[in-house]
């Protein structure tokens, strides 16, 4: 890359906000970038591959997790395409992964009973079902936008959940349908007994689903839904519907919600009611907000995130919902760019020299901040143990430290704990805003080598 | 059967006056702020909560003063400190903003109260019958909880017409941005409606927690309701929660109690179906069992097809 | 006073009325506008020029009257079926897209014109059409250096050109402009002058200024709006000395 690229390039990403880009490693020269975007998939793909063998991931458990966090990286992506890219709030988007997910375990079934199909293709029938409910609903739905379209996807939300409990026979009500992913045609002699194997699955069709998704916001119809997000009425005057492109994207982010519908189906073998229901809905939500709306990685690493908190925070502490929540409403009061936005935002002044006193604030910052979190987390541990588990007893052991929540002692100590932090953190927050100041001035003036 | 539906009648009623208490202060957060309040039914859960809890200390009749206002400093509190942050977001941030407050709440509940349903049995100072119809006793409470909604609607439609804060909130409920550039303070504002909104809520809550169930999950069980009725009332109209409310109060009553199915319907005209047939399951739900969803149905027809609702002034 | 047209004119309004409510806004306007003329709307503030825009390009749909592009009526047809057949318009409030780049921002607003539609399977880098267009209409913008720019951090007479270069960015043969020097310095001014000048060039041009020197450089024939009513359609000249045009705007003209 020759010098004029390259300071073209750092110029650009100083004075960009780098979340209006979808794409990790997009390329200033269309050569080397078509390489170097190839070379993102490929490590990705490579990544995918190595994963279930890294000691800690390669136990059943840990094959697990990881398969949980596939079928919630699809789900999140299409739930970015809907809410990052198209501008779409939708609170009901579980409809389309839980009718894709009945889809599949209905085919699941009839390949039990004999129909000759290999299991590997069963997440395409969840994309099929996802498909036609998206287009059916979609077409009603995208004729509004904003407030009016969160409500609507509200209601057909509650709607179809309320439909499932009811429609026994179809959905088997709470309890759900069962089938069985070993019993069918063998191909290449898998039987997905092992979770190893359906692992594999669930990353290939993460992966490929990925790369579509990715694919389609590169697409004329992929540009205009960022086009209607920012300013749906000068896109109309451009010629283009918008309510046609934000149901053409409605439609494929129902596709592949279906798709990841479909993974969860042939991964737990059952689908019940709450597969399309509120919790669910929020859940994803969550998920792509925290991990940064509108950014591609960002959903990735919301899905990722959430699932590990779900799956081993759960087994540490029965408050973790209450954390997720907190968690989560501190994103949109601080940081409504996502996790993806938080680490983003350092990218333009990473080469100055000012960094590396930032990171030295931040290190000043960070053991009031801790002692702060540990008070906190103290009171919310006891309290929430001594409310839930009233049988347990007054006896409370947090980190293997025993203490007696009848006395006052184990509360002085977390409110000492947690006034002593915030009044250290607000004395140390200034030298962090001056750090971030120095480190952005010498960026603007071009500190960047 | 005069009896089911004169009974089905009062209790339509009384569950619509519920449904426009909580409706009530939701459409004047959604009219004047354009916040779509998600912890709305959230503070009419701490509203049963924070009753129940004065009650054992203090009595009922302090707590159904005392517990609203709580509520109401709780609302000003999330306004000023939370909400207010947020609004530069504009309006799908604040949205978020609620809903994780929701989330929020719940979990609170839940660390403070505990998972299980609480034992928040009528007190004694209303316990007992109001009058009796067709040899079956009407209880007080309920009765109570009529007053105290219809009260409510009395207080807002006096504060509105008579007061000039009311004047300005009316203007505001349809013209928003037109009140803030006569310069009247919108942050103070705001932070008023929203307590008010949010004690409004609390108190339904305190009469509320004793006809449902007192547990985390009242909210969301209640939440989705209490949007239907503000969108099929219509954005910016208070009567127009009123009616919706009624309606839907009414209608879903009724439906619980008929224990009929289509099949029914069809059968003394010769129709049947045979119990294989793929639309037997759907044709043999009983109107009771579909009760859940008409509100939503209701919902989702009024979005499609008039946004502005029955008695709405705006759309958005 | 309009002369008659042999082929059908690039735009026709007849006896268009539009009213909010009980408020008349436009009054009974009739205009025709030959094929590659440079037309300017002028009138005082509140006269309905906006409002007039509006109706032609779809936004609002008129009360009563016809409203017809190259002869086909497009009274009351939605801005993107406008747009398709051939009629590009600016805002007054300038109205981009902020968080695509300014590169993205022409791209997005040629992909109809060129015939991209709602193409799914081809990647819009690899469309040469769009990006040759979009380079080329940066660089008739000046606004090259700025490509990778988002378009919501430029300043404000970059958005103005910016608009601009959106509007020009499909093949429409039509081009509305709303008050395209708003709030410019004179050299600014002048630059946007020489700009809608090269881009109008076989093109039809309908331009609403307060501006009269840019009013008077690039207009073939002024009409004057005043209360929702054209009083005077007519050459630069003519205009100036109308006496009823005089009366409207209390000696604005005889400064300019």
């Amino acid at each position: 890359m020759s010098i004029r690229e390259r300071a073209r390039s750092a110029g650009a990403q100083i004075t960009q906000g780098r979340n209006t880009r979808s794409a990790p490693g997009r390329p200033v020269s269309a050569d080397a970038g078509a390489v170097r975007t190839y070379r993102s998939w490929i490590a990705a793909g490579v990544l995918l591959l190595v994963l279930p063998h890294v000691p800690g991931l390669d136990s059943s458990f840990g094959r697990s997790m990881l398969s949980q966090m596939g079928i919630a990286a699809v789900f999140a992506l299409s739930y970015n395409l809907l809410l990052g890219q198209t501008g779409l709030l939708s609170f009901g988007h579980a409809v389309y992964f839980g009718l894709g997910a009945y889809a599949a375990i209905h085919l699941m079934r009839a390949i039990n009973g004999g129909l000759p199909l290999p299991m590997p293709l069963v997440p395409l029938a969840g994309a099929a079902g996802g498909l036609a409910v998206g287009l059916v609903f979609g077409a009603v739905t995208t004729r509004r936008a904003g407030v009016v379209f969160a409500l609507i996807s509200l209601g057909v939300g509650e709607l179809v959940f309320a439909a499932m409990r009811m429609l026994q026979g179809f959905s088997g009500g709470e309890e759900g349908i069962t089938a069985n992913r070993g019993r069918g045609p063998h191909v290449f002699g898998l039987d997905f007994a092992s979770q190893l194997q359906v692992y594999y699955l669930i990353a290939f069709w993460t992966l490929v689903a990925a790369a579509l998704m990715h694919f389609f916001m590169r697409t004329p119809v992929g540009r205009m839904c960022n086009a209607v997000r920012d300013n749906p009425e000068r896109a109309e005057f451009v010629g283009y519907s918008a309510q046609r492109v934000r149901f053409t994207a409605f439609a494929v982010a129902a596709a592949f919600a279906g798709l990841a519908g479909g993974l969860h189906a042939v991964n737990y073998e059952i689908v019940a009611a709450e597969a399309v229901g509120a919790a669910r809905s929020g859940t994803v939500l969550l998920m792509v907000y925290i991990g940064g709306v509108s950014n591609f990685v960002g959903a990735i690493l919301g899905a990722v995130t959430i699932t590990w908190l779900q799956v081993s925070l759960s087994d540490y502490t029965a408050a973790w919902q209450l954390y997720l929540g907190i968690f989560f409403m501190a994103i949109v009061l601080f940081a409504p760019g996502g996790l993806a936005g938080l680490v983003l935002m350092h990218a333009p002044i990473l080469r100055t020299a000012a960094f590396r006193g930032l990171l030295r604030a931040y290190g000043i910052a960070l053991f009031p901040a801790l002692l702060m979190l540990a008070g906190a987390v103290m009171l919310l541990e006891i309290n929430y143990r001594l409310s839930t588990q009233p049988e347990a007893g007054t006896r409370i052991t947090l980190l293997r430290v025993a203490m007696d929540a009848a006395t006052p002692w184990p509360w002085l100590a977390a409110a000492l704990m947690l006034v002593a932090g915030f009044l250290a953190f607000r004395r140390a927050w200034p030298g962090v805003a001056a750090a971030w100041q120095r480190a952005t001035e010498q960026a603007a003036a071009g500190g960047v080598p | 059967m005069l009896e089911l539906v004169t009974f089905s009648l009062l209790n339509g009623v009384v569950y619509g006056l519920l449904l426009f208490m909580l409706s009530s202060g939701l459409t004047l957060i959604w009219s004047m702020m354009g916040v779509l309040n998600f912890a709305h039914a959230s503070m009419f859960m701490l509203g049963a909560y924070f009753s129940y809890q004065l009650g054992l200390a203090i009595g009922f009749w302090p707590a159904l003063v005392i517990a609203p206002l709580l509520v109401g400093a709780v609302g000003a509190a999330v306004e000023r400190f939370g909400l207010r942050h947020v609004h530069r977001q504009g309006h799908v941030g604040e949205i978020l903003f609620t809903f994780g407050l929701a989330y929020l709440i719940a979990e609170v509940v839940i660390m403070v109260w505990g998972r299980n349903p609480i034992e928040n049995r009528v007190p004694a100072a209303i316990d007992f019958p109001a009058f009796a119809l067709f040899g079956t006793s009407y209880p007080f409470y309920k009765v109570l909880m009529m007053a105290i909604s219809v009260g409510m609607f009395v207080f807002l439609w006096l504060a509105f017409k008579r007061t000039r804060i009311g004047l300005v909130i009316q203007a505001e409920l349809t013209h928003p941005q037109m009140v803030s550039a006569l310069g009247h303070d919108v942050p103070r504002v705001f932070v008023l409606v929203f307590a008010v909104g949010s004690a409004l809520a609390a108190m339904a809550g305190v009469i509320g927690g004793f006809a449902l169930l007192t547990e985390p999950n009242m909210a969301a069980a209640l939440g989705p309701i209490v949007f239907v009725v503000v969108v099929v009332g219509g954005l910016g109209s208070i009567p127009g929660a009123l009616v919706a409310s009624m309606l839907i109060g009414i209608v879903q009553t009724f439906a619980v109690a008929l224990d009929y199915s289509l099949l029914d319907l069809l059968r003394p005209l010769g129709v049947s179906m045979a119990r294989s047939s793929p639309l037997y399951e759907l044709c043999s739900i009983k109107v009771a069992q579909a009760a859940p969803i008409l509100p939503y149905l209701l919902l989702v027809l009024m979005l499609i097809l008039r946004p502005k609702g029955l008695m709405g002034t705006r759309e958005t | 006073m309009t002369a008659a047209v042999p082929a059908p004119a690039a735009l026709q309004l007849t006896d268009v009325h539009k009213s909010f409510g009980a408020t008349k806004i436009i009054r009974g306007v009739s205009l025709a506008i030959p094929k590659g003329e440079r037309h300017a709307i002028i009138g005082p503030n509140g006269a309905g020029k906006s409002t007039l825009f509006n109706l032609i390009s779809g936004r609002f749909a008129p009360t009563r009257g016809s409203i017809r592009l190259n002869g086909e009526e497009i009274g009351g047809i939605p801005p993107y079926r406008i747009s398709r057949r051939g009629l590009a318009r600016s805002f007054q409030v300038t109205n981009i897209f902020p968080r695509l780049t300014v590169y993205e921002n022409i791209r997005c607003s040629a992909l109809w014109a060129l015939g991209h539609g709602y193409n799914f399977w081809r990647s819009v880098d690899r469309l040469r059409d769009a990006g040759e267009r979009a380079d080329a209409i940066l660089a008739r913008i000046r606004m090259t250096a700025r490509r990778d720019t988002p378009a919501g951090v430029l300043t404000y007479a970059e958005q103005r050109a910016l608009e601009i270069g959106i509007t020009i960015a499909g093949s429409a043969q039509v081009i509305l402009l709303d008050e395209p020097t708003a709030g410019m310095s004179r050299s600014e001014t002048q630059a946007t002058v020489e700009l809608i000048r090269t881009v109008s060039q076989d093109k039809t041009l309908v331009i609403v200024e307060h501006d009269m020197g840019v009013v008077f450089d690039l207009a073939d024939r002024i009409s004057v709006l005043v209360y929702g009513e054209i009083i005077a359609t007519d050459a630069p000249d003519r205009v100036r000395g109308n006496a009823a045009v005089q009366a409207a705007y209390l000696g604005a003209l005889a400064d300019a």
